[in-house]
């Protein structure tokens, strides 16, 4: 196979961003992606099968059967989990990666989510830390990323956003229901509120029409391409260059090294199954954070006997998702409208400041909810089964609103991704195994924010309210999953420098939500997608020829 | 556009005079007429009816039996639901134990009254299997009709959703500009 300059190891929101800027700057990249190629057809608006709700499984990968991973509960014990099962914390497997199914909110972090240890100091027993970088740094991607890929909204109403160069290229969508119920509440609470920017087209844009408006959004493939993904934008892109070839249903096995301890290429199983090597002059690994730190610690060789980047124990560290809560409200009028996405309308009043609390998150209004999804969402007393429980769906589905964040999480070094001894998937690779916890602090800054939700509802007309805030006992990580190779300036206490590159390899480079020091208390996403941009912009600024000097 | 009527769908009247038969014909008639289940047997399909009939029972809306519940779960249980199989037969059986020892006859030959008192037992006594035949019933009316339950989306229905929906309602909104 002819040697290329760049692979990319996954296709989501962070490789499609990559293959396309180092395509467009000239590189030869090859974009391997484990699962397959969907398009806007393959939006099957299955309540039972999708990304969000998978009690039958996941519409966009990866399949239940042959990948396993193992979650080591709090007693202890290790469990075999499957992909459909909460505790496996999957995103997707596909082209896109989670953007192709994603709820698609497109949040800037604030300027102090880059210093939250400076700014509240460490909780005891946390790995609260500084990023090397800052929001005046991503400011320029972020925008990039903005007007790139695509972001509907208007955040003039809301005054806690760090300093950007210009507006959102796309208006809002309309005001939905539960927006014209909160909006004023909210003023009256002496808050801002303002509509949730989001990676969708509310007019049409980069060729492709506007949101339709539809239930099956958060979780589904949009069924007219309206919801923006690396899948519809810049995978297309980069692929338009001619320097650039994707291959799907690839499962790469290691990062090949040479003596020297460079890397040379990757190892991987193509879509027959067949193992294949392809040599290049750097790799980057975008698998998301929980197979990016598997594929650099099942990357063993005589150098680096515990895998790549992991001179010191750091890869698979402070894993992290968001740590969901919020209240539900029971209204007596319709709060439903039958009008996609659902979720308009946030305030950013609480991520920071409150005192005694290091940090804190959005609040939100939920997704448009299917039937499915009321189920267990019923006021508290509603009988769980027969006459009531169906009088009690009738009488709540459409006069109920959800308002919840994000709580950032803060992050420890026990709660982690490793790779487990005795676990193997389809491939005969080590799965991961996933352990550990947020801090405890993460569930007292969830508490307030659920009260904060419940708060919020009642001032809206909620005649009553239900809390949603618990103390999981699993690291939450998910969609949102981030931080386990970490970035920072000490080898000795990250995986990766400034630049996404793995401190003692310099060929090799991590850049997606793993580098992630905090996760703000916002949908990652926006993030991820400015991150790429900007370490790829390094990447190519650095790039001399068919070397690389770093 | 005009709303289309679909074919076999029950409308509400058609229902209340369903509803007149006796329960027990209901049972009989949620199986399909070839009897040619994926996974139950006719008796244990029989046995589940009356079952998912207690968790979503009819009122002014089909019960779970009479929207196709049972074919979902009787799908599933040769597909996504494999590993349940023995949970579903030990279960069943239970079931039907439980009417014999304390009314002396099955299911099927159960009064209402009988048949919710039944479930009760059953949620008291194995509490596993009941909830997991709770999370299927309940799946299986209020989820996608692609997979056999919620028939003609009669629960969709029932929560004054539309169905099919309405598409590109947004395109009143947005007037201006071109149409991909």
């Amino acid at each position: 196979m002819k040697r290329v300059n760049a692979v990319v190891v996954g296709a989501g929101a962070a490789g499609g961003i990559v293959a396309r800027e180092l395509a467009t700057a000239g590189l030869s990249v090859v974009l391997l992606e484990r699962g397959k190629w969907y398009t806007a057809n393959d939006c099957r608006k299955d309540d039972l099968r999708n990304q969000r709700t998978t009690v039958l499984g996941n519409a966009f990968g990866p399949e239940d059967e042959g990948n396993p991973r193992v979650w080591v509960d709090s007693r202890g014990e290790a469990n075999v989990v499957l992909p459909s099962e909460g505790a496996y914390q999957n995103n997707a497997a596909c082209v896109g990666g989670g953007t192709l199914s994603y709820g698609a909110m497109a949040w800037r972090f604030m300027p102090q989510d880059f210093r939250m240890r400076s700014t509240y100091g460490a909780p005891q027993g946390s790995s609260l830390e500084d990023w090397p970088i800052g929001y005046d740094d991503l400011e320029p991607f972020y925008d990039k990323a903005e007007y790139e890929i695509g972001v509907s909204g208007d955040e003039s109403g809301n005054p806690f956003h760090g300093p950007r160069r210009r507006g959102l290229p796309m208006p809002p969508l309309p005001p939905n229901r539960e927006f014209g119920i909160l909006e004023p509440a909210a003023k009256r609470l002496g808050l801002h509120p303002f509509p949730i920017p989001m990676l969708r087209n509310s007019v049409p844009y980069n060729g492709r029409g506007e949101c339709m408006r539809c239930r099956w959004c958060v979780g589904f493939a949009c069924e007219v391409d309206a919801k923006n993904g690396s899948q519809n934008t810049v995978i297309p892109s980069a692929l338009a260059t001619g320097n650039c070839e994707l291959r799907t249903q690839c499962m790469v096995r290691e990062i090949l090294t040479d003596e020297r301890g460079r890397a040379r290429g990757v190892s991987y199983f193509d879509e027959k199954g067949r193992l294949q090597e392809q040599l290049s002059d750097i790799v980057v690994v975008s698998a998301c954070a929980i197979e990016s730190a598997r594929l650099l610690l099942n990357s063993k060789s005589r150098l680096f006997p515990d895998g790549l980047g992991n001179r010191y124990d750091q890869v698979g560290r402070n894993l992290q998702g968001h740590h969901y809560t919020g209240a539900m409200g029971f209204f007596d009028f319709e709060t439903y409208d039958d009008v996609g996405p659902g979720a308009s309308i946030a305030i950013s009043d609480y991520n920071h400041g409150t005192p005694g609390l290091c940090g804190g998150g959005l609040l939100a209004n939920e997704f448009i909810r299917l039937p499915i999804h009321t189920l267990d969402r019923l006021p508290p007393g509603t009988p769980r089964w027969g006459a009531g429980h169906k009088r009690a769906m009738r009488e709540f589905h459409r006069r109920t609103m959800i308002v919840m964040g994000p709580t950032q999480q803060i992050p420890t070094a026990d709660g982690r991704v490793t790779l487990d001894p005795a676990v193997e998937d389809q491939w005969g690779l080590p799965v991961a195994r996933l352990s550990g916890n947020s801090h405890p602090h993460t569930f007292e800054i969830g508490e307030v924010q659920a009260r904060r939700a419940e708060a919020w509802l009642k001032e809206a007309g909620a005649v009553e309210t239900s809390l949603m805030a618990g103390r999981p006992e699993i690291v939450s990580s998910g969609q949102h999953q981030a931080g386990t190779c970490r970035m920072g300036d000490d080898p000795h206490g990250s995986v990766v420098n400034r630049n996404c590159q793995v401190h003692d390899v310099d060929n090799v480079f991590v850049i997606d939500g793993s580098v992630h020091v905090t996760n703000g208390g916002f949908n990652p996403v926006l993030t991820i997608m400015a991150i790429a941009y900007f370490a790829s912009d390094a990447l190519v600024r650095n790039w001399k020829g068919t070397g690389f000097r770093s | 556009m005009k709303a289309r009527k679909e074919p076999g769908a029950v409308t509400r009247r058609q229902f209340m005079a369903a509803s007149a038969m006796s329960s027990a014909a209901w049972a009989a008639g949620c199986t399909s007429q070839s009897g040619d289940w994926e996974s139950l047997s006719e008796d244990q399909a029989g046995t589940l009816a009356v079952i998912c009939d207690q968790i979503v029972p009819a009122d002014d809306f089909p019960s779970a039996s009479q929207a196709g519940v049972v074919t979902y779960i009787d799908r599933q249980l040769s597909r996504h639901y494999r590993r349940h199989r023995m949970a579903y037969a030990h279960g069943l059986e239970q079931a039907e134990s439980i009417s014999a020892k304390r009314f002396g006859h099955g299911l099927a030959q159960a009064t209402a009254e009988q048949r919710l008192q039944a479930a009760r037992a059953l949620e008291q006594e194995n509490r596993t299997f009941f909830e997991l035949v709770r999370k299927h019933t309940l799946e299986g009316y209020y989820g996608s009709p692609r997979h056999g339950g919620n028939r003609d989306a009669v629960s969709w229905r029932m929560l004054g959703l539309a169905e099919p929906p309405v598409r590109g309602r947004a395109r009143d909104v947005f007037s201006k500009g071109t149409r991909s």
